[in-house]
């Protein structure tokens, strides 16, 4: 058993007074299915921010294959594998589904630096760009502009973005958010059939969702993780029955 | 074909030169023949395409805000004339790559520095960046001869192209040159993989950092030949009127440029052409015929366009283009 592929130490993040994070300590195993949940507020896309680089932590460490990357801007990180999805949805909306792929892939193949030559040339950037289109069914889309595309179509070009990065470490900020519940299915196969290699962090609200696809499932409450452990272990915990039956006392 | 190929197809050929493309040169030589009492207006108005197109590719491509596009353009103009009124260099191609260089390292240095704010902040940066330089040389009048400007002398361009102030002939020409040179450079940068990530930055910059591309980086490059383009373009105001002042430094240039592509249509190449023969008409005619109301009118205009035509002139020609081909294809 090598290390965890990521993780955090004591990270802390303070927006003025307010405390998004507390002493957040946690790991990620290669191939881990692993859920992140907690109340709206409680700091979860601050967490996949702080692990990405969108954010800096106010204290503690980010280490990723074994490497602090707590200094890194996110290009770098992405260069080192750690890719994440938005949960409202952050897609190139004047372009069209290929060459919002395009911009992915020539990221990643390093293709995006070349000043000279025409992006057509790069056919084996458009390949791979078509590969990602079948492995989520979006071809009859390819030629249609973000903003003609039908939302939950939307959702599934956020996950091929960060997909087309070829990542080690996926994190998926409520990845069906906002898509009716007759079309989330599609995005939730998507998610089933991602690469087993791949550590997956998922922030998801459908609590059969995240007891079906999680192995471990992290619970955060007001920035602080409340408890850690299998979906058995969260299922009989009384605390997060607290928490969620508290909030469905609330509506 | 199936809808994916066809999008593939499109993206990997969408460099090539479409035939309506020749239009905007074809009408320039044309005009050089038919309309010989108009030279000069029609070498400023090559001049202003390609002061235009330079910073089009900055704001049209990569999506960058800024008022101050003639802090290069005059940087080049200066360049140009203190060569020719200071060290007696008179050799127009040299000149205009010096005055590249020198709005290159002005470029290169303030969007280092700029590049990281973005919206009104860099807005308000990029004017006072140039107003910084108008002031520079308003101060150092020994140099750039002050309020009273700077004559600028200039030899015939490769021994040949002889400037004559009456016709303007050689100026047209030289300029519709240059203005071609540039603009093959402008498009090969627009249609590169490069190219393509600055419009993935105009699109979500947020996304852009998601997908690990070195924005910043990005955009100062691109703001670097972007300002060399605008050099050339200020040296070639130099050189063909033999005389700048103050003004190639000003905000009013600097808003000529956007106006242009308010009213062309930005992103599109193309728009800076036609924005800038519609400005310069405009500006021509309304001053003939209202000299106190032609900014009025200009101001009607755009209003117009904000409400009818976002995309400038270009934008809905091409709307209209799309719209046609729907219709045949249903
Ligand atoms: N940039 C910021 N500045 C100030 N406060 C912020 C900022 N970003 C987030 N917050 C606050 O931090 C807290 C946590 O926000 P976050 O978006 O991480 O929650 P979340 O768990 O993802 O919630 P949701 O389930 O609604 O997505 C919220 O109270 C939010 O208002
Ligand atoms: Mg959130």
């Amino acid at each position: 058993m090598t290390g965890p592929v990521l993780e955090a130490k004591g990270v802390c993040k303070n927006f003025g007074a307010l405390e998004v994070s507390r002493n957040i300590d946690f790991r990620l195993a290669a191939g881990e299915r692993h859920a992140l949940i907690g109340p709206n507020g409680a700091g979860k896309t601050t967490f996949v921010n702080l692990m990405t680089g969108a954010l800096t932590p106010s204290r503690g460490q980010v280490i990723l294959h074994g490497e602090d990357i707590t200094a890194l801007a996110q290009a770098q990180r992405v260069k080192r594998g750690i890719v994440r999805t938005f949960q409202i949805t952050a897609l190139f909306r004047g372009l069209t589904v290929l060459e919002n792929l395009y911009v992915a892939v020539a990221e990643r193949t390093g293709a995006a630096t070349g000043l000279w030559r025409p992006a057509g040339y790069r056919r084996d950037v458009i390949d791979q760009s078509l590969r990602l289109l079948e492995i989520f069914q979006l071809q009859d889309d390819a030629h249609k502009p973000i903003r003609e595309l039908p939302y939950g179509r939307q959702r599934l070009v956020e996950i091929a973005l960060a997909l087309a990065l070829e990542p080690s470490v996926l994190l998926l900020d409520e990845p069906a958010a906002g898509v009716p519940s007759a079309e989330s299915h599609i995005i939730l196969d998507v998610i089933d059939g991602l690469p087993a290699d791949i550590a997956v962090l998922i922030i998801e609200h459908d609590m059969d969702v995240v007891f079906r696809f999680a192995e471990r499932i992290t619970v955060l409450v007001s920035g602080a993780i409340l408890v850690q452990g299998s979906p058995d272990e969260i299922a009989n915990n009384a605390e997060v029955r607290a928490v969620y039956l508290g909030e469905a006392a609330h509506g | 074909m199936t809808v994916a190929e066809a999008a593939a197809t499109a993206l990997a050929t969408r460099h090539r030169v479409r035939p309506l493309e020749a239009l905007p040169w074809v009408l320039a030589v044309a005009a050089f023949f038919a309309l010989p009492e108009y030279l000069a207006v029609g070498t400023q108005i090559l001049i202003l395409v390609l002061f235009a197109l330079s910073l089009d590719l900055v704001l049209g491509y990569a999506g960058i805000v800024t008022l101050g596009h003639a802090a290069f353009f005059g940087t080049g103009a200066y360049a140009v004339g203190l060569l020719s009124a200071h060290l007696d260099w008179h050799e127009p191609i040299t000149g205009l790559i010096v005055a590249a260089a020198a709005a290159a390292l002005v470029g290169l240095v303030s969007g280092w520095v700029l590049l990281r704010t973005h919206g009104l902040t860099l807005l308000m940066l990029t004017m006072a960046t140039m107003t910084l330089l108008h002031e520079l040389a308003n101060e150092q009048e020994n140099l750039t001869g002050g309020f009273d400007g700077l004559p600028v002398e200039i030899d015939p361009v490769l021994g040949l192209l002889r400037f004559s102030p009456l016709t303007y002939s050689g100026q047209y020409l030289y300029a519709l040159g240059l203005l071609f040179l540039m603009f093959l450079v402008v498009r090969r940068v627009v249609y590169s993989p490069f190219g393509h990530s600055l419009t993935g930055i105009r699109e979500n910059i947020l996304r852009m950092h998601a997908v690990g591309a070195p924005v910043r980086q990005r955009l100062v490059t691109v703001y670097t030949i972007s300002a060399a383009i605008a050099g050339v373009a200020g040296g070639l105001f130099a050189q063909v009127n033999a005389y700048i002042t103050l003004d190639v430094l000003s905000l009013e240039r600097a808003a000529t440029a956007l106006i242009v592509l308010i009213l062309g249509g930005h992103g599109r190449l193309y728009g800076a052409f036609v924005g800038a023969a519609l400005y310069m008409i405009l500006e021509d005619e309304l001053a003939k015929e209202f000299p106190e109301f032609w900014q009025f009118g200009l101001g009607l205009v755009l209003v117009l366009i904000a409400l009818f035509a976002r995309e400038g002139l270009t934008g809905l020609f091409a709307q209209a283009a799309e719209r046609f081909r729907k219709r045949a294809r249903s």
